[in-house]
């Protein structure tokens, strides 16, 4: 639909271009197209029901699409797997599965270990490091199921980065966490964003957008609107995504 | 207590090798020998599946597929081959049709599993009942006759457990990943699908290498049972895996001997062991260990 401002020569992160998604007769996404470049962090907002997560499964392979093309910096996603990261929503990972946080983050290493093979020092170095990038080192032993929302989602980040991915996707990556946590989740994931990869998370709640994200993605099963919040979020485009609610969230955000 | 050991020993020499005599007495038996090594690998291979089974809810599967292999067991003896050779491929059949069945039909795993158990159960009791009875023994595919297992048998359920315990060992860190977040391997670009179907593979092999031993009814209670008393004292999966093959093989062990002592089918007696020891296990539980 438009291009996001400051994209450079390369390919870009995230290119989805017409893309129709269809389950059985129930049309879920309707012509979406949208660019992303390098370096950004970008929300995909909507209401429930708008398609998001479905947005995110048919970038990431897991869902087909009828109609459209995505590119993944210039490729498909069958060439390029394993340059996306996947933060799933909660409810779609089997917490009660005893692992680590350091066999969480080391499961991002799967590919580059390859089959049949065994961790080498170099990736428990890797798995090491980013697990102190996202301050949970100190919890390296503790059960994924000892962890707190937060620190679920800063655990799946380290295993992004263990995956050496340049774009992550999070899905409801706010939901469950309270606002505290997500601030230092979004803290973390600005400087990652300094560093040159491409954050894009889907989130329902519309609080603090224009302070926490460079661009956004609003959808209601196609693009609303795409740009930066202060330009995205008009009265039209909130009326459409949220009805008269929306309206009255666009009120109270200019009051602050 | 040294002393009064020493002491009560000395009262009763006899003690300890009475003891013992129980124990080796009956590997005199070839039979027995037979019976006391199907029984440890059992042991193993149960709860080293089983912790995948208890983790991923898995468990009215485990019951399906050892219902389901009953037309496979009466088919063989039908056929005149061990009844395990011909179990392998149409319990691996039946697991691979449950996954396609839900997927195809929208029904809920759990009702397509009903099904099928149900429906494959019942075309195994009919083909017993259709048949000459003498030649199949049901009460023993139920309840479990380790003691009666031949020479051949423990070379397949050998081959089964080395087969099964190399593919847990190859693709430990894909089947892991695959069990905690499958979206996550998916993008990671893991086959899934294919790691889910390998799962119910190796489900259905350990099921066919411990029916002679534990029976169609009880073996639920092996492959979940001694993984679930682990998962209760252990803090990973790999330590689940490892302290359940133990009390596996406790459980399966004893059982073989209170089946030969007393004369009780082996799947009861292993079992009221197993469930003895998760009894114990969930008074023990991981809150009283010390992190």
């Amino acid at each position: 639909m438009e291009i996001a401002p400051n994209i450079d020569e390369n390919p870009p992160a995230i290119d989805v271009q017409g893309v129709y998604v269809q389950i059985g007769a129930y049309q879920i996404l309707h012509d979406v197209s949208f660019t992303i470049g390098h370096g950004l962090t970008v929300a995909l907002v909507g209401p429930n029901g708008a398609g998001k997560s479905t947005l995110f499964k048919a970038i990431l392979g897991l869902m087909p699409i009828s109609e459209g093309e995505i590119f993944i910096h210039g490729s498909k996603f069958s060439d390029v797997v394993g340059e996306l990261a996947y933060v799933p929503q909660n409810e779609q990972v089997n917490w009660s599965f005893p692992l680590t946080s350091l066999d969480v983050v080391m499961l991002g290493r799967v590919r580059k270990i390859g089959w049949f093979r065994r961790p080498s020092r170099h990736d428990k170095e890797v798995v090491k490091y980013c697990l102190e990038r996202v301050g949970l080192y100190g919890r390296r032993d503790s059960l994924v199921t000892e962890l707190s929302g937060g620190q679920r989602q800063r655990l799946f980040v380290a295993r992004a980065l263990a995956q050496e991915a340049h774009t992550l996707l999070l899905d409801e990556a706010f939901s469950g966490v309270d606002f505290a946590s997500q601030d230092g989740l979004m803290e973390m994931l600005n400087s990652l964003r300094d560093e040159g990869k491409t954050i894009f998370i889907s989130t329902h709640d519309l609080n603090n957008l224009s302070e926490r994200f460079d661009l956004v993605c609003c959808l209601n099963r196609h693009v609303c609107a795409f740009g930066t919040p202060q330009t995205a979020f008009t009265p039209e485009v909130l009326q459409e995504l949220y009805g008269s609610h929306g309206l009255r969230m666009l009120y109270k955000e200019s009051e602050t | 207590m040294v002393h009064m050991a020493s002491e009560c020993y000395i009262k009763n020499p006899r003690h300890n090798s009475v003891m013992l005599d129980s124990i080796f007495e009956p590997l005199q038996h070839e039979f027995m020998v037979r019976a006391f090594i199907v029984a440890i690998g059992i042991g193993v291979l149960c709860p080293m599946v089983g912790s995948y089974v208890v983790t991923r809810r898995l468990a009215f599967m485990g019951d399906a597929l050892s219902h389901t292999i009953l037309p496979g067991l009466v088919l063989g003896y039908f056929m005149g081959l061990n009844p395990l050779v011909v179990a392998v491929p149409t319990c691996i059949l039946t697991a691979l049709l449950i996954g396609y069945i839900s997927r195809q039909t929208g029904l809920s795993e759990d009702t397509s599993i009903g099904i099928l158990l149900a429906g494959l159960f019942a075309l195994g009791l009919a083909m017993i009942s259709l048949s000459n009875r003498a030649s199949v023994d049901l009460e023993a595919i139920l309840l479990g006759e380790i003691l009666g297992v031949s020479r051949q048998d423990v070379w397949i359920i050998g081959s089964i457990g080395l087969v099964t315990l190399g593919i847990l060992y190859l693709f430990h860190k894909e089947l892991v990943f695959n069990s905690f977040d499958p979206q996550g391997a998916s993008v990671m670009g893991l086959p899934s699908r294919a790691i889910d179907y390998l799962l119910l593979i190796v489900i259905s092999l350990v099921v066919v290498a411990s029916i002679q031993a534990v029976g169609v009814i009880l073996m639920l209670a092996m492959l979940v049972t001694p993984s679930a008393t682990a998962y209760l004292i252990a803090r990973n999966f790999v330590s689940i895996m490892f302290i359940g093959s133990l009390l596996g093989i406790i459980a399966a062990v004893s059982g073989l001997y209170i089946s030969y002592f007393i004369d009780l089918p082996s799947g009861p007696a292993m079992t009221l062991t197993a469930v003895g020891m998760f009894m114990i296990g969930a008074v023990f539980r991981r809150r009283l260990i010390p992190k």
